[in-house]
């Protein structure tokens, strides 16, 4: 994986703090296009709080983002998508009362020339998209709420990748998945990272790092522990980092 | 669907499997909950005939001249109770309508009564519109105001709204120093309804005859946008059955309010204007649709389009359903809650318009308590106050359902107290017997 160039993002020395507590503090890190970057750390380490600055979730207290190079600011959702930022939230942020289509375009919505939301299209869209993540999904006309929990990830996941993305932010994605699913969503990345997309992904299990993952940034207690090359440490080493909060010595 | 996975067990291809009216229902793709408001509904309007019969000899429900005055009785808490949809929809209540009814139609009381003729002249054309512009403007900015303190000021909408309540109440009440005012502006006494705010027999089949084709035209265009998108088709019988009912319907309305006839009082007023010999067996001029009662239709209509068809009503329902995924969705959900609490006051405020038109007055009790009936009406409507569920139509039926226990009471003969109290029982239990579908249909 060739880390020279202009990184597709640079997050630089992100701060942003929750009630006196600083949640994230002074973070920089990069992503290169078709590289998929893990971000690691306990629960609480700062992660999730990290790319909701990015997904413009959240407004950070300090901090500046480049897209290839270019300085841009994202001060709520839609200056993200503008940027063609997607996001996969770990909650899934999926409105439970309404159809696929409707949660896929949400934001979004298809019009037709009188300015009407176009259902017909979207659904359309919909089968379309899905047919090609999920060939199993059958369920259009249906509230998500009624939709299994592998269902809804790949409603979540069509929602993404839909959009044309070319920065992605996946946050715990397997999490709530069977194995056969995760192993899907495993193809996926691949396959996205093919296309040269670059990739956030917030993960627990160390072996889908492992497997998935060019690099590693580490995070703990809102700090930046560091970032390594994955093919360059063994798992012990980047758990190390995780657990005991100090840089390998093969940082990248 | 061949290809659906075995384990599925509601794809279409069981149909066969299905009893006749399940079938009936999944063919016509009529929601049950419909079929139960409608089938409370005949209860409440045969019940209440026929304690009429039994008790006192004649029942005086089922006539031309109380279904008429029913639909009228039901514009102005089913103009609002489109609106509560949408605030309730989205986790929110609004206590203040009733007040905003009051506030407004005092207003315009005076404006029409006091203020425009100054200028205008009494009895100019003009005097209608000014101040039914002014009256729906004023809504929408009190409502406006209720949302920005709840949604920019972090406010409940409770709090607000009951906050709203008296204060509006009270401000009626100093605008006119507690006076009556009336009479109303003639043209703006029609928007109420009584017999010359109607529209009469022709233009009643007019309506009648283009709400028809306006069925048709939804049918058609429904069944070619399926078909162009390759989606399942509702089999022909269905189509054909859903024509005749909505048309049936329609037409059964324009026969209904074109049955009952003028008063011989105004008959003779009308004659006598127009010089007009009335015959010694008395003449028969229909009413017609009510003009209060089109103005909940064009209402209702413009709601269901606004609530299905556009990004607005989108974002409504996804702001009731998950309202964290709504604003990471790029929605800006503080917006959308000062404008539907502005598009609630503005909706007010044509109640309001509606209500002093039919007393053709403005007096300080208008509209007191109609907030309960108005939430009472989305509920019963469906409308869920978890949030992300509702229907306009069914905030209309459940307007139509309030009101007719409440009018059917009356012409009972029970007293205002028993009245309370039933109007209450029905609530709580509707309420309930709505969580006991959703926990079924899940």
């Amino acid at each position: 994986m060739s880390n020279t160039g202009t990184p597709l993002v640079e997050m630089r020395n992100f701060s942003i703090s929750f009630g006196g507590i600083k949640a994230v503090d002074h973070v920089t890190v990069d992503l290169h296009a078709g590289e998929v970057v893990g971000l690691l750390g306990h629960n609480g380490a700062g992660k999730s709080t990290l790319i909701k600055c990015l997904s413009g979730a959240y407004q950070a207290d300090a901090g500046e983002v480049f897209i290839n190079g270019e300085k841009v600011e994202i001060k709520n959702p839609r200056d993200a998508r503008a940027q063609n930022i997607e996001t996969i939230y770990q909650t899934l942020a999926l409105a439970d009362n309404l159809d696929a289509a409707s949660n896929l375009f949400l934001g979004r919505e298809l019009v037709n020339s009188m300015g009407f939301v176009d259902e017909s299209k979207m659904e359309a869209e919909t089968r379309k998209i899905m047919h090609r993540l999920n060939p199993n999904f059958q369920k259009f006309n249906v509230p998500v709420s009624a939709l299994s929990g592998g269902q809804r990830q790949s409603v979540a996941i069509a929602r993404a990748v839909y959009f044309n993305a070319k920065i992605l932010i996946m946050d715990e994605p397997t999490a709530a998945l069977g194995p056969q699913e995760t192993q899907m969503v495993a193809e996926l990345i691949e396959e996205l990272k093919k296309q040269g997309l670059g990739i956030f992904l917030i993960e627990h299990d160390i072996h889908n790092v492992m497997k998935l993952c060019d690099r590693a940034s580490v995070m703990k207690n809102g700090k930046l522990v560091g970032t390594v090359n994955v093919d360059e440490v063994t798992d012990e080493e980047i758990l190390g980092m995780i657990i005991l909060g100090k840089p390998s010595a093969k940082a990248a | 669907m061949a290809d659906a996975p075995p384990t599925t067990s509601d794809t279409p291809s069981e149909d066969q499997n299905l009893s006749p009216i399940a079938r009936f229902l999944r063919g016509t793709e009529i929601d049950t909950r419909l079929l139960g408001m409608i089938g409370a509904l005949m209860l409440i309007w045969f019940g209440f005939h026929f304690y009429g019969v039994l008790v006192n000899g004649e029942g005086f429900f089922l006539t031309p001249r109380n279904l008429w005055n029913l639909s009228v009785q039901t514009s102005s808490i089913g103009i609002m109770a489109t609106g509560m949809v949408l605030v309730i929809v989205t986790r929110n209540i609004d206590l203040s309508v009733g007040a905003l009814v009051g506030v407004t139609a005092m207003v315009m009381g005076i404006l029409q009564v006091e203020i425009l003729p100054q200028y205008l002249g009494l009895g100019h054309g003009a005097i209608w519109i000014v101040t039914v512009i002014v009256g729906m403007t004023l809504g929408a900015c009190i409502g406006a105001f209720h949302g920005w303190l709840i949604a920019y000021r972090g406010i409940p909408a409770f709090i607000v709204t009951l906050g709203g309540l008296l204060i509006w109440r009270g401000s009626a009440f100093l605008a006119a120093g507690g006076k009556t005012i009336s009479p109303v502006d003639p043209t703006f006494a029609l928007l109420g309804g009584g017999p010359y705010g109607a529209i009469g027999a022709t233009g009643s089949w007019i309506v009648g005859i283009l709400a028809c084709a306006g069925v048709m035209w939804l049918l058609y265009s429904g069944r070619k946008n399926r078909r162009h998108h390759d989606f399942k088709l509702r089999p022909m019988w269905a189509e054909t059955f859903l024509g005749a009912l909505g048309c049936g319907v329609i037409l059964g309305a324009v026969l209904l309010v074109n049955a009952y006839p003028w008063p011989r009082g105004i008959i003779k007023q009308y004659a006598a204007k127009n010089n007009i010999e009335v015959p010694a067996e008395g003449m028969f001029i229909s009413h017609g649709f009510a003009i209060p009662v089109l103005i909940l239709i064009v209402v209702g209509i413009l709601m269901t389009i606004l609530m299905t068809r556009t990004r607005f009503g989108r974002y409504v329902f996804a702001i009731g359903g998950n309202p964290e995924a709504a604003a990471l969705a790029g929605i800006n959900t503080r917006w959308m809650v000062l404008k539907i609490f502005a598009l609630m006051g503005m909706l007010a405020g044509l109640a309001g318009v509606v209500a002093s038109a039919r007393l053709n007055s403005a007096t300080n009790a208008l509209g007191l308590l109609d907030e309960l009936y108005v939430i009472a009406a989305a509920v019963i409507g469906g409308t869920s106050l978890a949030g992300g569920v509702g229907t306009i139509y069914g905030a209309i039926l459940g307007a139509l359902v309030m009101q007719s226990l409440q009018s059917g009471m009356v012409l009972i003969g029970f007293d205002t107290a028993i009245q309370q109290i039933v109007v209450g029982m029905v609530l709580v239990f509707a309420v309930y017997l709505d969580n006991l579908y959703r926990s079924k249909s899940k």
